[in-house]
């Protein structure tokens, strides 16, 4: 490695990153988005998936979840800069390991193939709530909701049967019981 | 029925309530008709620049100076785009800017008119916030709304992008709101439980250091008052980081001078060795950090900001006040002021060996330098500055380099708000319209931008401005030909491998000055150095002084890359001994 030659700072150690799930409720008007997305680009934050839709079309509010990964140290930050974004009302963050919450993406896939192989797909999906939405004699489009990771999993599995497309959303956050994020 | 109003005249109104006396401006075509209106408001004066980038950052002298917002006036497209770095300049020394930029009509947004540009997409990441005003019927809450962000918790600056046909279209005119909290963000979010703590701490502490930074500046005077009393009754040593100078006065024993990569030993060492840290205002920066994980090692560390993103943002701290400056510091004066049967007196005592310690460290005189009767020695041209303008109550901006490091360390302040210099961007060419600024808000005061001769070429044109509204600034260069600073880096880590740093073809600044209509002394000789220095100041008029310097004179004493604070290189005869060794170049 050659001698620092550098006028800033040699890297740190760094701790382990970990996954973690935002949530943040923001005015629903034009560059909110942008805004936010550009922050996790702009300081070198991840984003493994987004989701934004309105919520409140009275109060004109849109819930963004984004699910990111990075130390706890970046994880204030990223709770601290969100907060300070003028549109932004409240932000709450919850580990993915966090039993306390709800978290689910939906995904689409499209599969291709006589009956049979539908079927073993439909059966493969059978935990995830699989929900036909489309159906061919030679094809079928196949709603199921799930965390991340059993989709991920579904995924490769159905290759084999026939998959040609997956479709997925980001994943959506809400705490369990009667409390409410604040 | 109301009144009906265009937009261009909603925009002064605006400005008028804000009790906004100057903007900053260079007109084109998607802001005429604000232009047109401006005849019609005769309370608020126009200062046509040279650059947009001259106006941003002009803007900037004039509202670190006097504590009010900068408004700068600027059109679409390039207009935008050149204002940009300011605006950056701006984010990151926290100074409150309103931009008003012209955009073209709202039906030909996103068709690649004439002259436009995403000017709020340019601009998002270097603004607080930024707002494109669609609908005439937004244009005065916007308006309000942006002197409001602007100014309030960490300043810094904001841009409203406004159509032209928004500027023609006709509304009612709504008053600002009065004191309505941003999404229910308030900025004093500390207890009393937390400054009792610190004043806990501030009595069991044997080696405490304060460092303060610009957020006491940007609290307003009462800040500076605050925390010399502060100083005073707890008699801690105190540092400040390059854009909290003059909140506590240079000349005073219990002040260490600057501290970081170019800060005087007594100040890192004292911050090294500390047992208590009190950041009062600052950031943790990377120029006043060297090494993180060898930074303070010992100390309990608290930190009072305004921002609570700033943090454990680089450095953990154990006691985070998160308020403004003036309110936290008047609290904990109050608090200790309450307890003080004998309190502050015994602690004196408690610390009476740390000032032993950091009065051995000061013996290093780190600042010294080797004079000449040859060549005009830098250091020694801003000393000699500093003695015959000191009595005068000086406001002072720099560019950014040797020179701005040589100023910081040899020009004392006593008084806030009388130094402007470009610090977290590092912006060359910011000091000649920076003090363009600071003479309009402050007609009467001597005005000089501490200047390299690299530096100031950037933003030469606006000569043109100060010689235009007659403002007096002098600009006061040490001219050693090189970008200083890169070929101090070059000479200490390149092995001296000039690239790029020389300037081959300078031109002739008297002629320049002559050019610009103003005046032009020319200094190399320092027997008469005084003399000139004194004409300079007496002239009544915009002054280029062209001191030519030791050309290869360093800028000392310095934290070498990847080192703490206790490992500085000191003068040319330290340097020998300590050759920098470090690990890993990766970034510049």
């Amino acid at each position: 490695m050659p001698k620092s030659k550098s006028a800033y700072s040699i890297p740190t150690k760094k701790q382990k990153p970990d996954t973690y799930i935002f949530v943040v409720w923001v005015d629903n008007e034009a560059g909110v988005l942008a805004r936010v997305v550009g922050l996790f680009s702009g300081r070198g934050y991840n984003i493994e998936s987004l989701a934004v839709a309105e919520v409140d079309a009275v109060k004109n509010i849109s819930r963004i979840t984004i699910v990111t990964t990075g130390t706890p140290q970046v994880i204030d930050q990223i709770r601290l800069q969100l907060t300070k974004l003028v549109p932004v009302h409240k932000v709450a963050e919850f580990k993915r390991e966090d039993k306390g919450v709800i978290f689910k993406e939906m995904a689409l896939f499209k599969v291709v193939g006589k009956r049979n192989k539908i079927q073993k797909c439909l059966n493969a999906c059978k935990k995830f709530n699989p929900v036909i939405l489309d159906e061919t004699k030679t094809s079928a489009v196949i709603q199921i909701t799930a965390l991340r990771r059993e989709i991920d999993k579904m995924n490769k599995k159905l290759k084999p049967l026939g998959l040609i497309s997956t479709s997925r959303t980001g994943a959506v956050a809400m705490t369990r019981g009667a409390k409410i994020f604040n | 029925m109301p009144k009906l109003f265009t937009g261009a005249e909603i925009v002064f109104k605006c400005l008028e309530d804000q009790n906004v006396e100057h903007i900053f401006g260079y007109p084109g075509g998607a802001v005429l008709p604000i232009y047109d209106e401006l005849k019609n408001h005769p309370s608020i004066k126009h200062i046509l620049v040279r650059h947009e980038q001259g106006a941003g950052h002009a803007a900037e002298g004039y509202a670190r100076s006097s504590g009010k917002p900068g408004v700068v006036l600027v059109t679409s497209g390039p207009g935008a785009t050149n204002v940009v770095t300011a605006l950056t300049d701006a984010y990151m020394d926290s100074v409150p800017l309103v931009c008003i930029s012209g955009q073209v009509p709202t039906h030909l947004i996103g068709t690649d008119a004439f002259q436009e540009c995403d000017t709020t997409g340019i601009t998002r990441p270097c603004t607080k916030h930024n707002w494109l005003v669609k609908d005439i019927n937004d244009l005065s809450k916007v308006m309000h709304e942006a002197f409001r962000v602007a100014t309030t918790g960490r300043p810094g600056p904001v841009l409203i992008d406004i159509p032209k046909d928004i500027q023609f279209a006709k509304t009612k005119y709504k008053k600002p709101y009065k004191e309505k909290k941003l999404n229910g963000k308030s900025h004093n979010k500390f207890s009393q439980d937390q400054i009792d703590e610190l004043v806990k701490l501030l009595s069991k502490s044997k080696k405490p250091i304060i460092y303060s930074g610009g957020g006491v500046i940007n609290s307003g005077p009462k800040a500076s008052q605050a925390l010399r009393e502060f100083v005073e009754v707890t008699g801690f040593p105190i540092t400040s980081t390059l854009q909290g100078l003059g909140a506590y006065p240079g000349d005073d024993n219990q002040f260490l001078g600057m501290l970081g990569m170019h800060g005087t030993y007594e100040a890192n060492n004292a911050m090294h060795d500390c047992d208590l840290l009190i950041n009062i205002g600052a950031r943790f920066d990377d120029r006043i950090t060297g090494k993180i994980d060898e930074f303070s090692p010992n100390s309990k560390k608290v930190h009072i900001d305004i921002d609570p993103s700033s943090i454990n943002k680089i450095i953990k701290v154990d006691l985070a006040i998160v308020g403004d400056v003036t309110s936290v510091i008047s609290k904990v004066n109050k608090t200790i002021a309450k307890r003080k049967n004998g309190h502050s007196k015994s602690n004196k005592s408690n610390i009476a060996k740390w000032w032993e310690q950091i009065e051995k460290w000061r013996e290093k005189d780190s600042l010294n330098f080797v004079n000449s009767d040859e060549s005009i020695k830098p250091q020694h041209a801003v000393q000699r500055l500093y003695e015959l303008t000191k009595d005068k109550d000086t406001y002072i901006t720099t560019e950014v380099g040797q020179h701005q490091m040589w100023a910081a360390q040899h020009y004392k302040f006593n008084k806030p708000n009388r130094w402007m210099t470009s610090g977290g961007l590092g912006t060359m060419g910011y000091g000649l319209p920076a003090a363009v600024g600071v003479q309009i808000a402050h007609p009467e005061k001597l005005v000089i931008d501490i200047a390299g001769e690299a530096s100031v070429l950037m933003t030469m044109q606006e000569m043109s401005t100060a010689v235009q509204y007659n403002l007096p600034i002098k600009i006061f260069i040490l001219n050693n030909q090189y970008m200083g600073m890169v070929r101090q880096w070059q000479e200490l880590l390149h092995e001296k491998n000039y690239s790029e740093s020389y300037s081959e073809a300078l031109p002739d600044f008297m002629k320049m000055a002559e050019a610009y209509g103003c005046k032009g002394i020319k200094a190399d000789n320092p027997a008469k150095l005084n003399d000139k220095i004194q004409e300079m100041i007496d002239y009544n008029g915009p002054v280029i002084f062209d001191c030519h310097v030791d050309p290869n004179e360093n800028c000392f004493p310095m934290i070498p890359s990847g080192k703490p604070h206790n490992q500085m290189i000191l003068g040319p005869n330290d340097q020998e001994e300590k050759k920098i060794k470090g690990k890993g170049k990766a970034l510049v």
